[in-house]
């Protein structure tokens, strides 16, 4: 094979690839970072100029509405609460569905539907369902479980809380398919092997499954915390703009409504730097901590 | 093998069922919310009963949904965003995953971790600088700029899925097929491609799916009423919640049933697709 075909052919299949992801992509990215160091809003649209990192001393030091660490914290918690929940959650059902029961095609249809829906369908839904007078949460609270109705869209705690139970519901299933993959790919004799020897069912779920469902796990886990802290559908949209009074945002949100709400464009252009560079240290020292690369590529 | 089932295993059959019940029921309900508020008649929107089927059910607001309103026309506009996305990933994922699967260059290390890098963008990051790019030109309100946005955002995920199934795929077939006097270009789309075809699923699904479902760039884009995609029409109804709350609901079901449909009948695919991407061999 002459390998100047061999060229030809692989410029052919990347390049075409490579031009759009560099027109849609590396530009926006790079003109993003200019704009983070500049002052533009939108009065300045053309006329802004270079101010250094004042955008990012602003970010860290100056008390703005919401408050940038508060809302660190609250992203923080959005996602170990919900990537926790998917994970428990789906590794807990596939392991349910990876046995001998009738139904089991069923079952497993019905529990994917909360991935297969659109998400900002989901928010709404949601939203409509935790409205206070109205929603069927609070009439199954208040008439099967004789409990007070809940003022879920008012105040910051239960709207807050309300973004996460609909995101918990919305992201189970795609852990649950990615471990029942790798659930089934586990030969069958090592857990008669272990039955053999008088293994526990716990003993055999701590020594077998678990770690060899880790390297399918760990990257689908990295993947989910990147999706989770980046969801802007559904906080946007069940507390409708970071409702009540800007007190429901995690870091996208915040930044969602610098740019397109209050058009202060540099800072939410440095403000998405930090989201990003926060992300790329957390997944590249998470990625190597749990030695789980070279399963990725 | 017939095994005789003991009590202990009827008991945990059992649990199984009930646990296994419990959740499907919490999967299932808000979509049975959404079909029961779509079939109210007008003065029972606000209703908070939980029957199974309203009563007095109507399709009323289905009727109202392509009579009244624009629906067909953001039907119409959705369809073909998200078509021309779903051609033009597949075309380029299909293509550049196999460059990167099958062949050694010079940037392609460099080049899969700036792919992977991508997800970590947080969608702010593109979308603000395309924003104030696409103001300068003058293409708001235009569906090049969104096609555009949402096939390059859906491709990075594309090209590493197409890459990670051709890679269990044999070069033992491509040698032979070259033997046989396949050219490079052949071997790969008849012999490789079709053989692929569960990864070109997951990718089309995905872009599709992508696209169809997008609301946030879509409102910032698509300003004039006249290109709104669904996404942003069944927003309009939301927010106007006493008055259209059946429309809404209507509209959903319509929007859900293509994807839901797609989703799960390749659902099967979507196991073996991400898994085998994930583990290589």
């Amino acid at each position: 094979m002459s390998s100047d075909k061999s060229k030809q052919f692989i410029a052919f299949l990347v390049i075409p690839s490579f031009v759009l992801l560099a027109a849609v992509v590396f530009y926006p990215f790079l003109y993003n970072l200019l704009l983070a160091f500049g002052n533009m809003n939108l009065t300045k649209i053309r006329d802004w100029q270079f101010i250094g990192l004042r955008q990012f001393v602003k970010i860290f030091t100056e008390p703005s509405q919401p408050d940038f660490y508060a809302v660190f914290g609250k992203t923080i918690i959005w996602t170990v609460v919900n990537v926790s929940f998917h994970v428990v959650l789906g590794v807990f059902l596939a392991l349910l569905l990876n046995q001998k029961i009738r139904g089991k095609a069923i079952y497993r249809t019905l529990l994917i539907l909360p991935w297969a829906i659109p998400q900002y369908i989901v928010a709404l839904t949601w939203r409509g369902m935790f409205n206070y007078e109205y929603g069927s949460i609070n009439a199954i609270l208040t008439r099967y479980l004789s409990l007070p109705a809940v003022e879920w869209l008012r105040s910051p705690t239960e709207a807050f809380l309300a973004c996460i139970i609909t995101n918990v519901w919305l992201g189970f299933p795609f852990m649950m398919v990615v471990a029942l993959g790798a659930l089934q790919s586990i030969p069958h004799e090592l857990y008669e092997a272990a039955e053999i020897d008088g293994a526990s069912s716990w003993h055999k779920l701590k020594t077998i499954t678990i770690p060899l469902i880790k390297p399918v796990m760990i990257p689908a886990i990295t993947l989910g915390i990147v999706w989770t802290f980046n969801n802007l559908n559904i906080v946007w949209l069940v507390s409708n703009g970071g409702e009540p009074s800007d007190n429901t945002h995690i870091l996208v949100s915040f930044v969602y409504k610098a740019a397109f709400n209050y058009y202060s464009f540099s800072y939410a252009a440095a403000l998405s730097l930090v989201i990003f560079l926060l992300l790329f240290v957390f997944s590249t020292v998470f990625m190597r901590q749990s030695k789980a690369t070279e399963a990725a590529y | 093998m017939a095994r005789k089932h003991n009590k202990a295993d009827v008991l945990r059959i059992a649990a199984t069922h009930m646990v296994l019940m419990v959740f499907a029921l919490i999967a299932v309900f808000p979509i049975w919310q959404v079909v029961n508020i779509s079939l109210r008649p007008g003065d029972q929107l606000l209703s908070t009963s939980l029957e199974l089927i309203p009563q007095n059910a109507t399709v009323n607001n289905y009727i109202r949904l392509f009579t009244e309103r624009e629906f067909v026309r953001w039907l119409g506009n959705s369809a073909l965003v998200s078509l021309t996305v779903t051609l033009t990933g597949v075309l380029f994922a299909s293509m550049a995953g196999y460059g990167f699967s099958r062949f050694k260059f010079v940037g392609k290390k460099v080049g899969l971790l700036s792919l992977l890098t991508t997800q970590m963008f947080p969608g702010t990051m593109l979308l603000l600088p395309m924003y104030i790019m696409l103001i300068n030109l003058g293409l708001i309100n235009s569906y090049l700029g969104i096609v555009v946005v949402y096939s390059a955002t859906a491709l990075p995920f594309c090209i590493w899925t197409m890459k990670g199934y051709y890679d269990t795929i044999p070069t033992s077939l491509e040698e032979a097929a070259r033997i046989d006097g396949c050219t490079q270009m052949s071997a790969f789309y008849i012999v490789i491609l079709p053989l692929a075809a569960p990864a070109l699923v997951i990718t089309a699904l995905f872009s599709f799916m992508s696209a169809w479902s997008e609301y946030i760039v879509a409102a910032q884009i698509l300003q004039d009423a006249d290109l709104w995609t669904l996404p942003i029409g069944l927003k309009s109804f939301e927010s106007s919640m006493s008055t259209e709350w059946g429309l809404y609901g209507a509209a959903s079901i319509i929007v859900m049933i293509p994807v839901v449909a797609l989703f799960l009948a390749l659902s099967r695919w979507l196991v073996s697709g991400l898994t085998l991407g994930s583990v290589k061999g």
